[in-house]
């Protein structure tokens, strides 16, 4: 490409950036209208709601493995229904359940290791949970405790950020970050449908694909944002499409299938730790309840339609595998779920012993040494506090 | 030492902390080839390579994002906004992640990282690249506002942005970038975030100002001086947020008057932080009430009339008269 005289000499000798590729299209172009070849998306499904598995794409987890990731998705669903429980009894605050979503929760974070990063939505306590946040921590945290949003010491994960789509970015700075310094750590950040619609999830993309950034963009197609369903949110059918149309390797899960959310994700994350960039996981899922506990879904979805989703529970799919391959049977079944849901209470009784709001802690984390002004505001707020005998 | 303006005493700044902390990157449109729009930027990409000197996607949103995120990762980011006019394209970041992430994490994600950008008119420029909005980032908890005067200040400023465990909103008055040189010293030099300077003193008032605002108030401090006998305080205000409120009220007891001058729009800006600060520490000494001399709540005029939309040395003296002369 020749380039413009200019009055300044060094220019010419600078590196260009993306190196020697020429975008100058000077060929001359043959007339007509022909198709463009936009990439191909797969759509991967390897165990069925009847619980038949396609051999030939079977990953045969050992079943050490497949234990550990039954006993996980059995105590996100115990976890879940639990705090939708204490949510109705005024022990928690609004929150946003995952019932139906828990292959997609514990597949996209099954590849990671320790050096990974995790930086969820809020409905992600199943994903949180595998990643090493103690139950009781969540439970703190969805009960207005402000110490649950701390990451756990030795777990790189980032707080959820409560507006939707708010989080891919930075998700994606870190993946710069690791690009830049050369690392081989790998980033999921999950998002809904209804994320797919911000701008700044889109801006996320093509950062991504521009500095081929170890990030694994988890979409989890729920069918549902609040009361939207997908179609109305946008007029494609596969979204996995909107990460294609960025440069962007883009697959379609059947996001209830746990043998393929993990194979999706071992893909994506030995392809970020090559330094091929990042891959968008379309999973394709349901939100079997409610949207958040302040929601009611009777106003603008029909009953049928869950019922129809029930049919494809990832955790019933997912015995009836596992009992086909031996692996487990009914009796440890039952012991399993009485297992996680004495986990998960034992969980609230530590909770419960913790929860104790901490008033005088509001300024002490909004800057590494609090200016004179917040000194004196944070002086004047403790004053009140004194006054009316708050500790 | 030699003789810079704005634009190479920022780029020194740049240069010298990239050199000496590689965790700093710079990131920004145009700032790598072409060295940015006003050349802030010019020749670090040839220094530090495309890994450190980002050519970005013309995404101001995902600019500002992406270098939070980077900071999680314990790179020092500076950002730059081409112009003041388009963070706003990027208020979803500042105020959802940069700001606040330190206190969601619970300290654990500290956000140590730049956000520079050229604010304020001047510059015969089309809509969008005269703004001075810098209250938006005063009223925004978790942030740091610094907007430096003149190249000394400017690089040492800079210096201790980037140096700063919290995030900065750094705004460049452009309308400075090549106005003046100032002998810059060639080490390092850094200065307090968080400390105002009073730069001409006097006893009969105080006049307030920041950014592109001190040439005008200086200029109106020497002719009250020189032609109406008026001694007048000046002090350059450096950070906006947080603002060095001791400063203000101990200048303000000794003068007993007060006015203060900025570009941006009057209601909810910077002067009338000042004013409560004052109203709160200093009112027993008060013998006028406070002006402000400042931009109107309007938008930035188109260029031909800019000039009679920001406040010049004539209409700061004859405030400044108005005020000395209350009954």
């Amino acid at each position: 490409m020749p380039t413009k005289s200019t009055s300044n000499p060094t220019k010419a000798t600078r590196p260009r950036r993306p190196a020697e590729v020429d975008i100058s299209d000077t060929e001359q172009r043959p007339m007509g209208r022909k198709k463009i070849d936009l990439g191909e998306i797969d759509d991967l499904s390897i165990l069925n709601e009847h619980g038949e598995v396609d051999g030939s794409l079977d990953p045969n987890l050992p079943d050490e493995e497949l234990k550990k990731v039954h006993r996980a998705m059995v105590l996100t669903r115990k976890l879940d229904i639990r705090m939708l429980n204490m949510q109705r009894q005024g022990e928690m605050g609004t929150f946003a359940p995952g019932l139906g979503q828990e292959a997609t929760q514990i597949g996209q974070v099954y590849a990671l290791e320790q050096k990974d990063w995790f930086s969820p939505s809020y409905r992600s306590f199943g994903a949180q949970v595998w990643r090493g946040w103690p139950i009781e921590q969540l439970l703190l945290l969805w009960a207005g405790y402000f110490e649950g949003f701390g990451p756990p010491e030795g777990v790189n994960d980032m707080p959820f950020s409560i507006v939707i789509g708010s989080h891919v970015l930075p998700a994606t700075g870190i993946a710069m970050g690791i690009r830049a310094r050369g690392d081989d750590a790998v980033v999921v950040t999950n998002f809904g449908d209804g994320a797919l619609s911000q701008g700044a999830v889109a801006e996320a993309f093509n950062f991504a694909a521009v500095y081929a950034a170890p990030v694994i963009f988890l979409l989890e197609n729920n069918g549902w944002a609040i009361s939207i369903p997908t179609e109305k949110q946008c007029t494609i059918r596969e979204l996995a499409r909107r990460g294609t149309g960025f440069g962007i390797p883009s697959i379609r899960v059947d996001g209830n299938d746990i043998l393929a959310m993990i194979v999706a994700n071992q893909e994506a994350v030995q392809r970020g730790r090559r330094g091929e960039g990042p891959t968008l996981i379309e999973a394709v899922t349901y939100r079997m309840s409610v949207h958040t506990t302040a929601d009611d879904p009777k106003v603008y979805r029909k009953d049928d339609e869950v019922e129809q989703w029930k049919a494809k529970c990832p955790i019933v799919r997912f015995e009836k595998y596992l009992k086909n391959k031996g692996v487990l049977g009914d009796a440890d079944f039952e012991r399993i779920a009485d297992e996680c849901e004495k986990e998960v209470l034992t969980a609230r009784e530590v909770f419960r012993k913790r929860a104790k709001a901490k008033p005088r802690e509001v300024f002490d984390f909004m800057y590494e040494q609090l200016p004179p002004e917040l000194q004196e505001q944070k002086r004047e707020y403790f004053a009140k506090l004194d006054r009316k005998g708050v500790e | 030492m030699p003789q810079l303006n704005m634009v190479q005493s920022l780029n020194l700044a740049l240069d010298q902390n990239m050199a000496a902390d590689d965790r700093v990157c710079i990131m920004g449109e145009d700032i790598g080839v072409n060295g940015g729009v006003f050349r802030v930027t010019q020749n670090l990409l040839d220094k530090y390579g495309e890994k450190r000197v980002m050519d970005t996607p013309l995404a101001e949103c995902g600019i500002v994002g992406t270098a939070v995120g980077m900071a999680v990762y314990g790179m020092r980011p500076v950002a730059e906004i081409q112009f003041s006019g388009f963070t706003m394209q990027a208020f979803d970041q500042i105020e959802q992640n940069m700001a606040r992430l330190r206190n969601r994490s619970r300290n654990r994600y500290p956000i140590s990282m730049v956000m520079r950008a050229p604010y304020g008119g001047g510059i015969r420029a089309v809509e969008h690249h005269s703004e001075s909005r810098e209250a938006y980032w005063a009223h925004t908890p978790g942030l740091k506002v610094v907007i430096p005067s003149g190249p000394r200040n400017a690089r040492a400023l800079l210096h201790a942005s980037i140096n700063d465990p919290d995030p900065v909103v750094f705004y460049e008055p452009k309308a400075v970038y090549r106005a003046f040189r100032e002998e810059v010293p060639d080490e390092a030099e850094s200065m307090e975030i968080g400390k105002a300077e009073v730069v001409r003193e006097g006893s009969d008032i105080t006049m307030i100002a920041y950014g592109a605002m001190m040439r005008p108030t200086m200029e109106a401090a020497e002719d009250l001086a020189d032609l109406h006998s008026i001694d007048a305080e000046v002090i350059d205000l450096l950070t906006i947020s947080p603002m060095d409120t001791e400063t203000i009220v101990e200048s303000v007891a000794k003068t007993g008057r007060c006015v203060i001058v900025h570009e941006g729009p009057r209601t909810c800006g910077i002067a009338a932080e000042i004013i409560a600060r004052i109203n709160e520490h200093a009112f027993e000494y008060l013998t006028a009430p406070v002006k402000r001399i400042t931009g109107y709540d309007i938008h930035f005029p188109y260029f031909q009339v800019e000039q009679h939309y920001l406040p010049d040395p004539d209409t700061i003296v004859e405030s400044v008269k108005e005020v000395v002369g209350w009954e």
